[in-house]
């Protein structure tokens, strides 16, 4: 353990902690735009600079290493300065085009509200690029909004493996594009949606989310989709879904979600969701198929059930058991696999049994 | 170029001015003409005497002798005894005891006449740089010799420290602590790199030591490899560098087969491979860490420190970068010893600079000066004075990250530490010497345009700020900049300075700084009374710039 | 951006060949791309694949994506993701040829080719581009075509500079 001294107060970090991370623990917070604590440091925005005893110029605090005995300084009318300069800069480089984004306050802005500089007073007059700037059916590409913070390139390359993001030119001119400056699906992208959950600005978002507006509260919940067991938050307004985030304490996932995760719930409120079970006409009322096999008739589980296993029951009996197969679902809990694979082979009597994640 | 014999330096300060030293001045053109001196002998003024009771003085070269306080009707007789005989007028001699401490440094730099100290350019335009031999029989490989057989590692660093050798990229770093720091960092494997990324612009020197003397950079590589126990080293020459990496390849090569690189060099059981990087176009490169990102396949973005790449450096193993010059220096260091070494230039900055001298002059190209040497001397000696008699109006020292420096100053020595306190840097030894014919509005224009050009945009305030600065100066020129614009600048110009990852962003401030400090008025002009007092600027918006900059990356 | 100026030349020998001299670890990305520029002139998307299917190490973690190549070739001045033309004007601007007379011979060479920075002229022959410091100084203006260096350039030589190129 290294001891320092942050705004007085003696820290205990571990060897190659950042300062910024030691500050943190200490419960210390230090304004930064590029910074994640996912993410491997960079020291692009220059946000979080602090005073350093014995060294002439502020340190970017995201990528000092904490170092026995150092005095750091966090905030001080210089560094109030120099991080307005920063935030000028950048705004100065940043245009909004109005639309509702959905988002409420990001990253960026609350900063500049916190350091007095007004967006609209400093941001461009036009834009430099076209607003939703990409196909992808998911993700919604603003580059007007980007700072070049990079978090978009290293969620992608160290949370989702992709590395479909990448800096072009450089100097003033450095943009962040999709693979050879293509679209993110031609460059491989799996729309996991990582970029836009670390975005600081907004540059990049949910399209589907967009005008939906903010929610009025937050469930965490299990995604139902595999036996992972990611943790997500729905974001509900008005008893709908608008938008899926990443809950940062989750347990097993983290930040990351798959695109089915981040962005298959639109059959929540989807007006062909099966509510109720459903059978067909002709097996309620017990008469030979029809030609079309006929109409679904709303049914109470107990009916259903019970022609389901005269069906399973009758087929066996005609065929023998391996005329049965079983498919089970990822979306099942653990337990009810279990028990579908006791139902077919104890049940059925057959080995046929097989799960969608193989599929 | 024509070779100097002697120089004559006559001072120029306030007081010396008072006591009729111009007339002093001009009796020495006078007589040197008379004697026919006047091509062998360089007659200059020198203001930074320091203020003494034999004011006015006169300073004559090679020889380091100070005479006064000097009469007019002294001259003659100067003339005729010292510079056409030869023999010192010993009664005319300034008394120790107005020797203030300024003029015995001025008598330290003994010998310092052109062409007449060469340590590194010494087998430049002698030897075949294409022929291992002509090297070997011109002091080749003797060093790395020496220090296999006689000295351990720890004995060559401390030669090296001893003799008090600065980096020469630029900062002036003790070249000898930082190999301390590499040999004692712990990891698995070490890196030697040459940096050889000369970017910056109106510096050439090192090219022409690659180019004219490949084996002696190669040969400091290895003995610097002995040093720091490393095996391998890459050297990073600079894409547009055609024959200079060519050239470098070939002394490869040959040093393979003479045994100089390889496996057990001259049986001494130390192991040392050198590979060529070569660079594709990137002033940022020149940053170590940058340049270090690069070989490693990387863009050029440079790394924030700490720390540092002598401990985690290429691969993330401890790495010893140096400048291509730096390294020139060392084989005669160990040849010659760090006390031989010391004799040259300053006590606080010893050894010999190359300097490149570009701009308004009748002699533009490379020389190697001792260390303390001041512009003025550059000028009228090296440079063999301004074209056209044209005015000298300023230099810019070490490329574009460098100071301005007003002719009110170019008495000030160059040498690691001198300029620091006067405000202005040696940088990489470039010295842009521009005539009043130079508008300094226009050329800090150029020199922001570089900068946005070169910023690799990593960091906000360099990214953003270079271009900025550029944007507000440019509407200078054009005719559209504003008072308030001036405090701005200064405001982002030092946000910059404190803000930026590297040293780019840092310096690029630097211009803009020493403009408003030392042209405020000449700036101004352009702003209250919309003119360019120089006529170069046009005062109307122009597409050209603007056409130059969203065009320039092809 | 179509490839057609490049349809006959065999990229992936290039490829090949850059391969075989530099290697396929990390430090042979840059000089790769380096060797593609100088054969082909720029370096079109498709060298970009043929890199990409050769620089494989999984066992060492060596692999590379196109995202990242262009990445490189877009950041590094000598090399360029854009085609030009047969012959490159490369005018240096930086503060010693500037204040040596530069800005005059940048005026004429625009004139003389019809071309702005950055532009080729539509029958191919030319390409005109700026760049920083060329380590020329000494004989500045700077003016390079193709692999030619032209030092002390005048307003009145460029005519005769263009003149020599077909």
């Amino acid at each position: 353990m290294i001891s320092l001294k942050i705004n007085g107060i003696p820290v205990e970090a571990p060897e190659g902690t950042t300062v910024l991370r030691a500050a943190e623990q200490a419960g210390i917070e230090i304004p930064t735009l590029c910074d994640h604590r996912d993410l491997t440091p960079y020291g692009g925005c220059r946000l979080c600079v602090v005073d350093v005893k014995g060294w002439r110029f502020p340190m970017a605090s995201c990528t000092l290493p904490v170092a026995p005995d150092m005095e750091v300084t966090t905030e001080s009318p210089a560094l109030v300065e120099s991080r307005r300069t920063i935030l000028e800069l950048i705004l100065s480089n940043y245009y909004d085009a109005g639309y509702e984004d959905s988002l409420g306050e990001t990253q960026l802005m609350r900063w500049a509200k916190r350091y007095g500089v007004d967006p609209a007073k400093v941001m461009l007059k036009k834009p430099r690029f076209a607003v939703n700037s990409d196909p992808n059916p998911f993700i919604w590409v603003d580059m007007n909004k980007c700072i070049l913070c990079t978090r978009c390139i290293r969620a992608c390359a160290e949370i989702q493996g992709r590395f479909v993001w990448s800096l072009v030119e450089r100097g003033f001119d450095t943009r962040v594009v999709a693979g050879a400056d293509t679209d993110m699906l031609d460059a491989r992208c799996e729309s996991c949606g990582a970029c836009v959950a670390y975005c600081p600005t907004g540059a990049l978002n949910n399209k589907m989310s967009l005008s939906l507006g903010l929610p009025d509260k937050v469930v965490t919940t299990t995604c139902t989709y595999c036996g992972v067991g990611c943790q997500l938050d729905l974001n509900v307004k008005d008893g709908h879904v608008v938008r899926v985030t990443s809950n940062p304490n989750a347990p097993v996932n983290g930040m990351h979600l798959c695109v089915k995760g981040r962005y298959g719930y639109d059959f929540i409120h989807h007006a062909e969701r099966l509510t109720k079970p459903l059978v067909r006409q002709y097996l309620l009322e017990g008469t030979p198929r029809p030609k079309g096999r006929g109409e679904w008739v709303e049914v109470d589980w107990d009916t259903a059930l019970d022609i389901a296993a005269r069906k399973l029951a009758g087929t066996r009996d005609a065929y023998g058991a391996d005329s049965v197969g079983v498919l089970a679902s990822a979306k099942c809990l653990n337990e009810e696999n279990y028990l579908m694979n006791k139902f077919a082979r104890q049940v059925i009597g057959t080995n046929n049994i097989d799960h969608c994640a193989r599929l | 170029m024509k070779i100097t014999r002697s120089m004559v330096l006559v001072s120029s300060d306030p007081l010396s001015l008072q006591r009729g030293s111009l007339e002093i001045y001009r009796r020495f053109q006078e007589k040197l003409e008379s004697y026919q001196l006047a091509e062998e002998v360089a007659l200059s003024t020198i203001t930074d005497v320091g203020n003494t009771e034999a004011s006015p003085v006169v300073v004559i070269y090679p020889e380091a002798v100070i005479y006064g306080p000097v009469q007019p009707e002294n001259v003659d007789r100067l003339v005729s005894e010292h510079l056409y005989k030869g023999h010192i007028v010993e009664e005319m001699l300034v008394p120790k005891r107005h020797l203030p401490s300024r003029m015995a440094w001025l008598q330290s730099r003994k010998g310092s006449l052109p062409a007449q100290q060469r340590i590194l350019l010494a087998r430049v335009g002698k030897i075949d740089p294409e022929n291992i031999e002509d090297y070997i029989l011109h002091d080749g490989y003797q060093a790395l010799a020496k220090a296999l057989s006689k000295m351990t590692p720890q004995q060559v660093i401390e030669e090296i420290s001893k003799s008090g050798l600065q980096g020469r990229g630029g900062a002036g770093f003790p070249t000898g602590r930082k190999w301390s720091f590499v040999a004692s960092a712990p990891g698995n494997k070490r890196y030697v790199i040459c940096n050889a990324d000369e970017s910056e612009p109106g510096t050439f020197k090192d090219r022409v030591l690659l180019e004219s003397d490949p084996h002696a950079i190669l040969e400091a590589m290895i003995i610097a490899g002995y040093a720091i126990h490393a095996q391998e080293g890459y050297i990073y020459i600079r894409g547009e560098y055609e024959l200079s990496q060519k050239r470098f390849l070939k002394a490869i090569e040959q040093a393979h087969e003479y045994g100089f690189l390889g496996k057990n060099i001259l049986g001494s059981n130390f192991d040392f491979e050198v590979h060529l990087h070569s660079g594709a176009g990137a002033y940022v490169c020149g940053e170590e860490t940058a340049l270090i990102e690069s070989i490693e396949g990387k863009r050029g973005e440079p790394r924030s420190r700490p720390p540092y790449p002598t401990t985690h450096g290429l691969w993330g193993q401890p790495t010893l970068v140096n400048n291509v010059e730096t390294l020139a220096n060392v084989p005669p260091i160990l040849l010659h010893g760090a006390e031989w070494y010391r004799r040259f230039g300053t006590p606080s900055s010893p050894g010999t600079k190359v300097f490149t001298i570009l701009g308004n002059v009748n002699a533009t190209g490379v020389i190697e000066a001792p260390m303390g040497i001041t512009l003025r001397e550059v000028i009228n000696i090296y440079a063999q004075g301004m074209k056209n008699g044209a005015a000298f109006k300023l230099a810019q020292t070490g490329g574009s990250s460098g100071s301005l420096i007003p002719a009110s100053l170019q008495d000030t020595p160059l040498d690691f530490d001198s300029p620091r306190k006067a405000g202005v840097s040696l940088g990489s030894g470039a010295l842009l010497i521009c005539d009043d014919n130079t508008c300094v509005v226009d050329l800090v224009k150029v020199l922001l345009r570089f900068f946005r050009f070169e910023s690799c945009g990593k960091c906000t305030p360099c990214r953003i700020g270079t271009q900025r600065c550029y944007e507000t100066i440019r509407a200078i020129t054009e005719g559209g900049g504003q008072l308030s614009d001036l405090d701005g600048l200064l405001r982002l110009a030092e946000q910059m300075e404190r803000l930026s990852n590297c040293g780019l962003g840092q310096t690029a401030a630097v211009p803009i700084r020493d403009m408003l400090k030392h042209f405020r008025t000449e700036v101004e002009a352009h702003i209250r009374l919309g003119i360019c007092p120089t006529g170069i600027c046009r005062m109307v918006p122009e597409d050209e710039t603007a056409e130059l900059i969203e065009n320039q990356m092809v | 951006m179509k490839d057609q100026s490049t349809k006959d030349l065999p990229i992936a020998a290039i490829v090949e060949a850059a391969i075989e001299k530099h290697g396929t670890n990390y430090d042979a990305f840059i000089p790769i791309l380096l060797e593609v520029n100088k054969a082909v002139g720029y370096i079109p998307l498709h060298a970009l694949k043929e890199i990409r299917l050769r620089v494989r190490a999984p066992e060492d973690g060596i692999f590379v994506n196109e995202g990242r190549l262009y990445s490189l070739s877009s950041f590094y001045h000598m090399l360029s993701t854009k085609p030009r033309g047969r012959h490159v004007v490369i005018f240096c601007e930086s503060a010693p040829c500037h204040v040596v007379g530069g800005r005059q011979v940048w005026q004429a060479l625009k004139e003389n080719l019809g071309l702005k920075a950055g532009e080729t002229s539509e029958d191919g022959k030319w390409s005109l581009v700026t760049t920083s410091c060329l380590g020329t100084c000494g004989v500045g203006p700077v003016v390079v075509v193709d692999d030619e260096i032209y030092g002390n350039v005048t307003p009145e030589q460029v005519p005769e500079i263009l003149a020599r190129y077909e």
